[in-house]
């Protein structure tokens, strides 16, 4: 573990339970249901976030949702410019995604570098009737055309600053902190 | 993380943590293999360059097969239609090879440390897929991660590595990175096939097959050389496959749940009877899917180092 730096708290666990309920109400307004509908999480951070989301649409609507763990490390387009490559993790999915509407999720949308090499990795993996993009948090900053379709908060933050999001799935009580460059 | 060397010649001197991180990531890489598209484009660009100067189907086509599943560019180099009939030295035909910008160089070479030569000479990685009867890393690790899939831990396993043990790179590959793991390990061979040095290596020497395989969890079979026959190892294939073959009443003598490992091309008859070959305890076929996987593995790792 890294040495923790003290951050400027933006979001609670209440606040981040809230912005998840939410979301998953607009996920089921959107798509009229939850039929044909399969949440991927992007390791590490977004694969917790998609499986609380699950839990939320059971919740709402009374059926299991399809969730499947995506690792973008191979899709990465800094892969031969990085020092050491990062430790590549299982991709998990354990469905068809073809014609199916994924709803990708992940803790932080940034630059959407990110967004395009899960978009790459899981048309690899099939085709999708449609791909959408739910995060917790939007801070801006992007270098690529990408829009999330579901946003639990909006974050205007530097470029230098650090947005850091703690989920009690690692060991850490829920939080969103922004720490400084 | 990447693995902290530019080549991979052995299994001598990897250590454990490297070894673990080569079997994790390989088992990333063996869920691209099941996919409708087994490509992923993490070498886009690099060129791997197999240059063989021993026959071989099963490696060469394993690494050409991992590297193109990383969407890396693969040349097949073969040394009877090349300059090397022409007297060119080892190290001017990889260095021409390197030239041309290769990023791998996957070498298999009748002599032992031909891998080492190349290693110290070019800047591209190298990677040994056997040479003499030295080393054959990339086989030790696709067993030890079909041992860690199928009996799940390795510590404390009970195997027998059974043939000609002095000229096999696989044997002696299996056996460093084996004791690593604190597994036991048990040699079989006529005595002409056993080195003089095993006992140092910490392994115990059997001259007779029955004793050997009483209770083993795993049985190691090497294909016999019959190539080498000329040489006088053996009085005849006959007598050899009366001795050290595996049998169905010698494979009663291990656990029940005993594996049975080659690490191909199989003489049906010879050293491993034909129903064992093809029976439940047999996990050939899966030591030659594990190989993909491991490769792209190693080729991936030793990418990432700068």
């Amino acid at each position: 573990m890294e040495v923790k730096k003290a951050g400027r708290p933006v979001m609670e666990a209440q606040e981040i339970a809230r912005a998840l309920s939410r979301v998953a109400h607009e996920i089921i307004e959107k798509n009229h249901g939850i039929q044909d509908l399969a949440l991927v999480g992007i390791r590490t951070g977004g694969i917790y976030l998609a499986k609380r989301l699950a839990h939320k649409l059971k919740e709402i609507e009374g059926v299991d949702v399809l969730v499947g763990e995506l690792d973008i490390t191979l899709y990465r387009d800094d892969l031969n410019s990085r020092k050491s490559h990062p430790t590549l993790r299982k991709t998990d999915i354990l469905f068809d995604i073809t014609d199916l509407r994924i709803i990708l999720v992940d803790d932080v949308l940034f630059t959407g570098r990110t967004i395009r090499a899960a978009m790459d990795g899981l048309i690899d993996l099939g085709r999708p009737s449609e791909i959408q993009l739910a995060v917790l948090v939007d801070r801006g900053h992007r270098q690529l055309p990408i829009k999330a379709t579901y946003v639990g908060k909006n974050l205007p933050t530097a470029l230098t600053e650090q947005v850091e999001v703690y989920l009690e799935e690692t060991g850490e009580p829920d939080r969103v902190v922004i720490l400084p460059p | 993380m990447s693995l902290k060397r530019k080549d991979l010649l052995g299994t001598r001197d990897l250590s454990v943590e490297e070894i673990n991180l080569i079997l994790e990531t390989a088992d990333s890489f063996k869920e691209v293999s099941g996919r409708d598209i087994k490509k992923v484009p993490a070498l886009r660009g690099k060129t791997v360059v197999n240059l063989f100067f021993e026959p071989s189907t099963r490696t060469r086509t394993s690494f050409e097969l991992a590297a193109k599943r990383l969407s890396a560019d693969v040349i097949n180099f073969t040394p009877s239609s090349s300059s090397v009939m022409k007297g060119e030295t080892l190290l001017d035909t990889a260095s021409n090879i390197e030239a041309m910008s290769a990023d791998f160089i996957v070498i298999r070479h009748s002599a032992a440390g031909a891998p080492n030569i190349l290693a110290r000479g070019l800047r591209a990685s190298v990677i040994n897929a056997g040479d003499g009867s030295h080393e054959h890393p990339t086989q030790a690790l696709l067993d030890l991660f079909t041992l860690r899939e199928k009996k799940r831990e390795i510590r404390g396993l009970k195997l027998a590595i059974v043939g000609d043990i002095a000229h096999s790179r696989v044997a002696r590959s299996n056996i460093y990175a084996l004791m690593k793991f604190g597994a036991e390990v048990r040699v079989a061979g006529p005595p002409t096939m056993i080195p003089c040095d095993m006992e140092r290596l910490g392994v115990t020497v059997f001259y007779n097959l029955d004793e050997a395989l009483t209770g083993v969890d795993v049985i190691m079979m090497l294909r016999l050389q019959i190539e080498r026959q000329g040489i006088a190892l053996f009085p005849s294939i006959r007598e050899y496959a009366t001795c050290y073959g595996l049998t169905q009443e010698r494979l009663r003598l291990a656990d029940p749940d005993v594996l049975v490992m080659h690490p191909g091309p199989i003489n049906r008859g010879v050293e491993i009877a034909p129903e064992i070959a093809d029976s439940a305890a047999s996990v050939i076929l899966d030591q030659v899917t594990n190989g993909v996987a491991v490769r792209m593995a190693v080729l991936y790792l030793l990418s990432g180092v700068k």
